[in-house]
């Protein structure tokens, strides 16, 4: 069982998308993961051949509790050692197709895993290769679950395999819903992809239909006699997550010595280069300032690796990569805050497409187990509130947390002359115990100066 | 205004023979220690010096002779009540019951008619152990031909007996052993009860708890305890194991969307196991939540009291299971 | 009538006649089951008749019969109508349990013929019982119960055989032994192999009887059947005989020595009683033409019965009960 949080010590496997003997790669979602905070999807560490499966789905267990054994994808010329020596050898994998020359696998995520060729069938050679496409035993598997015909898909990997996430796109997955709940939607005429499941393991019930039926109804035809508003259904799904942050909250205020430092930057520039450049772009890509705040946060940290890490056996551990923690508040209340992976390299477009992404899957409980684990320092914004400024709680085991207010309209002197600007308040809560005052204001100091060059961060 | 008798689950099944031995004369009651010692469980106690030992016969300890000789006797005209002390003994006579009381009707095309009651106690909870203490009337149920009734009630202890002794076939009460000394009132002129059909112990709108016999009280305790959580639970009662009041449990579950079954048997293979299904079968699009069963331990029951207090259901484990179906996930 | 007026002849040569039905009926059923027409277990009683029908001479038609499930000769010396025997085990609506029992498995509660019971020692429990009815009420019936010698080593012998002695249940307990349950010798599985003294033991008056002898069964169980009847409890009867055939269809009978079947043959108890008697090769022939006669008739009863509707397959499994509840 992954440790997906800090604050999380046990998990309940949901689902196994992976089979006894099932190839897989290191990166493939193997999974479905049910914490307190959220249903994410456990990926898998290595390649090789899947032994056992050592936890029924639906039970709970400890974090660090073996789930499954995996039999490791040998060198391509040793000989693969047979899980049980009764049996045909498995297949050996082909060898992975070389990147092309000079292309960097960007982050290594599995958002564009590459899928192994088709290995031969247990029958050796006698069928021929059936297809010129190829795709990986989970992807044969999903595509099988899901009725998709594999010759029907266009492959998007590296070299033209077909992901999972080509077979996703092609049929969509199967909302888990309860009968009942399947029933009234089809009566509330409700479509149960729009609907935030409250049950167990993420599974859409009854109530929610009935708030989704709610939702999407005109205000007005609320009194009149429509089935009863949901009332409560995710309480305990709440409760919860309430418990899951106030453990790590406490053990944050209890173990990390905070220090808080205040910046109120001029944005000036940095609207005015936003205005111009969203003017050109059709909405959909149209970029918000919290894009902009994000990605200078990220880059800053560059300047200043300090804060971005991990404080662990009493020491500050640096992260190499900057995974921006965002965080996110749910619209049934409780919040998540799941990394964007790499931010500081992010082109401003990806990021913000990235950050659209990130909100609508942890507001759907799709996220994935890395995205939970991953964060090395967290950022949060609740300027959209109207708060001034944010003093936060540092994530254990971050070290730092970024903290934005409202951009707001202020009297700002320049050069000695009095005008009005756009002002954000920048907050840094720093640990103590891996920074000083100093390096929290120089790091302040360069969130502000990239926000005077916003095209330099785009 | 009826008048109201304090008493207990013993005295009333024992009431309950009474009244059958006066009623009827072709009724009488054999069974080990049934007589000069009073029933194993001090059930038959006095009836002997009533009745006459032509009608409260003791017999040896013959399982297998002494239930067959009641399906003799139910085959010739009379209407024997058979004690057999637990269920666990009943298996010396399971040949009996299952190749012939419960076979002879049909495998003579009509002929055979059996109208034989045979009472017994089932259940753990008195530190009885591995070989008094198991609770197998979820076998028994599995078999055509029989019917299974379990009293779980003072009134149900007291009016069962006549109604069992009307049916002209094969009829088996399993009284769970933990329920004897239960005290409570009853009307006086308490008569016969109807045995087709289930019955609502307490009505509730967020789950169903289904149950029978022994655990009907700890159903009852939880629903008590979740009500204070703000979780009201319906605690159906199933009186007949077979044939079973389908339509009781399925009007239930089709109104709060969520069953618990609570069930002494072993899990695997099992009466919570057909109550299941037949929910899953006849109200699956009515379901808002997995079906959850509160079962015993897959042992033997141990004797040490903790451990058979964990091997067989709790009023915790009912009201934990009852929060993981009407709660949210996680 | 060319004979002189003979009772004991005549009773006799019924006798004779009843055990030729017998043999000859099974004969038939032999034949029709390698033709596929009979199913299932078949256990014929070749060689056994005089227990049967010199025991059945004892009962009266209010006196109860529980039987085994090699049972097609009680229940035609009982007089269950050879037509619903044979439609039984054509497994016909007309059969005598309607098709759901089959050759083990033959009712008639209206002869008080309480089947053939198809576990062994699982009928005894069962004649206490109506014996105990029939005490309770005050009834002055029998309860002749069939059983093999392998019913011996079964427990609930033992239960009934002490339960029966204890409470003085009118019983009378035919045993008959052949020698072998299924493929197992006596000797091979008891230690003392006197069945009459083991029941002895029980303090029930018991007694061993020649059982390839129909006089002398009808004897023993004419004795045996009056004391029952007059309240002198339970009594038992070890009907020594043979089967000359093997078990059931099913059994190539290699568990025995040709010439022991043979030395066993020798006693075939309607040659010895034709013989005993003097029955021409006229009468013989007069009788075998009325018994095949009534076999054709059964046979082409059977053959027209019409089958169970597949919709009352599952009646009988409760009472059908009338009016209102």
């Amino acid at each position: 069982m992954p440790a997906l949080g800090a604050d999380m010590d046990a998990g309940t496997l949901t689902e196994w998308l992976v089979h006894p003997g099932d190839q897989v790669e290191k990166g493939d979602i193997v999974a479905i993961i049910e914490t307190d905070k959220s249903t994410v999807e456990a990926e898998c560490f290595d390649s090789g051949t899947i032994g056992e499966l050592l936890v029924e789905p639906g039970t709970r267990v400890p974090v660090g509790t073996a789930l499954a054994t995996i039999t490791m994808a040998a060198p391509v010329s040793a000989p693969v050692p047979a899980a049980e020596p009764h049996r045909p050898k498995p297949p050996e994998p082909e060898p992975e197709p070389e990147p092309a020359p000079g292309a960097r696998v960007p982050s290594a995520r599995p958002r564009t895993r590459r899928a192994p060729r088709e290995a031969p069938g247990p029958g050796g050679g006698r069928r021929p290769p059936p297809a010129p496409k190829v795709s990986s035993p989970l992807v044969r598997h999903l595509a099988h679950q899901r009725g998709v015909d594999l010759g029907e898909i266009e492959g998007t990997g590296p070299s033209g395999e077909i992901t999972r996430a080509d077979v996703e796109h092609a049929a969509p997955a199967r909302v888990k819903a309860s009968p009942l709940a399947r029933r009234l939607a089809a009566e509330l005429n409700v479509d149960l992809a729009t609907v935030t499941g409250s049950g167990y393991g993420g599974a859409i019930r009854a109530d929610d239909v009935r708030a989704g039926a709610k939702a999407a109804r005109p205000a007005a035809r609320l009194d009149r006699g429509e089935p009863r508003p949901a009332e409560g259904p995710a309480a305990d799904r709440l409760e919860s997550m309430r418990q899951a942050i106030a453990r790590a909250m406490a053990r944050s205020k209890r173990e990390i010595p905070h220090y808080y430092l205040t910046s109120a930057i001029d944005l000036a520039r940095a609207m005015d280069w936003l205005r111009r450049r969203n003017r050109r772009l059709p909405v959909e890509d149209r970029i918000i300032p919290s894009a902009l705040l994000l990605k200078a946060a990220a880059v800053a940290l560059r300047e200043v690796p300090r804060l971005n890490g991990f404080w662990a056996d009493d020491g500050f551990v640096p992260a190499d990569r900057v995974h921006l923690g965002v965080a996110i508040s749910l619209r049934d209340g409780g919040l998540i805050a799941p990394a964007l992976h790499d931010a500081d390299d992010l082109p401003l477009a990806d990021l913000m497409a990235g950050l659209r992404d990130l909100v609508a899957r942890a507001r759907t409980g799709r996220l994935r187990g890395s995205e939970l684990t991953d964060p090395t320092i967290t950022v949060t914004n609740l300027g959209d509130q109207g708060v001034e400024s944010v003093h936060g709680v540092i994530y254990p085991p971050q070290v730092a947390l970024v903290g934005f207010g409202a951009i707001l309209d202020r009297p700002w002197a320049v050069d000695g002359l009095l005008g009005v600007r756009p002002v954000v308040s920048a907050t840094l809560s720093a640990d103590h115990r891996a920074t000083d005052g100093r390096t929290g204001g120089c790091y302040l100091q360069a969130v502000d100066r990239l926000l005077q060059r916003p095209e330099e961060l785009s | 205004m009826n008048a109201v008798l304090k008493t207990t689950y013993r005295e009333a099944v024992r009431a309950a023979l009474r009244e059958a031995l006066l009623r009827d004369e072709r009724v009488f009651l054999m069974g080990e220690d049934v007589g000069r010692y009073g029933g194993c469980f001090a059930v038959s106690l006095g009836l002997l010096e009533e009745f006459g030992p032509e009608r409260i016969r003791d017999t040896p300890l013959s399982e297998s002779a002494f239930v067959g000789a009641g399906i003799g006797a139910a085959m010739n005209g009379m209407r024997p009540i058979v004690e057999i002390m637990t269920v666990n003994f009943s298996l010396l006579a399971l040949d009996q019951i299952l190749n012939n009381a419960a076979t002879l009707l049909h495998m003579s095309g009509g002929q055979v008619p059996v109208p034989l009651v045979v009472r017994m106690t089932t259940g753990a909870g008195r530190q009885l152990a591995a070989q008094h203490s198991h609770s197998l009337e979820g076998w028994y149920a599995h078999i055509p031909g029989l019917r299974i009734l379990a009293p779980a009630t003072l009134e149900d202890a007291r009016g069962m007996l006549w109604t069992a002794l009307q049916d002209p076939d094969p009829v088996l009460i399993f009284e769970h052993g933990s329920l004897y000394n239960v005290a409570g009132e009853l009307p006086a002129d308490t008569g016969a009860v109807g045995i087709d059909r289930a019955a609502v112990r307490r009505a509730g709108g967020d789950v169903s708890l289904i149950t029978y016999g022994g655990t009907l009280a700890k159903a009852l305790d939880a629903a008590g305890e979740l009500s204070g959580d703000g979780i009201e639970a319906e605690v159906i009662d199933l009186r007949s194991l077979r044939p079973l009041d389908d339509a009781t449990v399925i009007d239930s579950v089709r109104r709060t969307h969520r069953a618990v079954v609570v069930d002494e048997g072993w899990r695997s293979g099992s009466l919570s196991a057909e109550i299941t299904t037949r929910i899953v079968e006849q109200a699956f699009y009515d379901l808002d939540a997995p079906i959850e069963r509160v079962c015993t331990a897959e042992v033997p029951i141990p004797y040490a009291r903790h451990l058979e207090e964990a091997a067989i259901p709790q009023v915790a484990d009912i009201v934990d299971a009852v929060h993981r179906v009407v709660g949210a996930g996680g | 009538m060319t004979h002189t007026r003979d009772p004991v002849g005549e009773h006799r040569r019924e006798l004779l006649r009843q055990m030729l039905r017998i043999r000859r009926f099974e004969e038939k059923c032999a034949e029709l089951y390698s033709a596929a027409e009979i199913r299932g277990f078949l256990h014929l009683y070749i060689g056994e008749e005089a227990v049967a029908v010199g025991a059945l001479q004892a009962l009266t038609e209010e006196d109860n019969v529980v039987s085994t499930y090699r049972e097609h000769g009680h229940a035609l010396a009982r007089g269950v109508p050879a037509s619903s025997i044979m439609a039984e085990m054509y497994g016909r609506a007309t059969g005598c349990s309607r098709g759901r029992g089959g050759s083990m498995h033959l009712f008639d509660v209206g002869r008080r013929f309480y089947g053939g019971n198809a576990i062994v020692a699982g009928g005894l429990p069962i004649a206490l019982g109506l014996a105990l009815a029939d005490r309770l009420r005050g009834d002055r019936r029998v309860t002749a119960c069939f059983f093999g010698d392998g019913a011996a080593a079964e427990g609930e012998f033992h239960e009934c055989l002490n339960l029966a002695a204890l409470w003085r249940l009118p019983v009378l307990f035919s045993c008959e032994n052949n020698l072998y349950a299924m493929g197992t010798a006596l000797a091979v599985e008891h230690k003392e192999t006197d069945l009459a003294v083991r029941a002895a033991t029980y303090e029930i008056p018991s007694w061993p009887v020649d059982g390839m002898d129909v006089v002398a069964v009808e004897e023993a169980a004419r004795h045996a059947a009056e004391a029952v009847r007059e309240g002198g409890g339970p009594h038992f009867l070890e009907l020594r005989t043979y089967r000359f055939r093997a078990h059931s269809m099913y059994d190539p009978d290699r568990y025995r020595d040709k010439a022991e079947i043979e030395a066993w043959k020798r006693h075939d108890p309607i040659d010895g009683l034709a013989r005993r008697e003097n029955v021409t090769r006229d009468e013989l022939e007069l009788i075998e033409k009325e018994v095949a006669a009534e076999i054709s008739e059964a046979i082409e009863f059977a053959e027209a019965a019409p089958l169970e509707p597949v919709a009352d397959l599952t009646r009988f499994v409760h009472s059908e009960r009338t009016g209102a509840g």
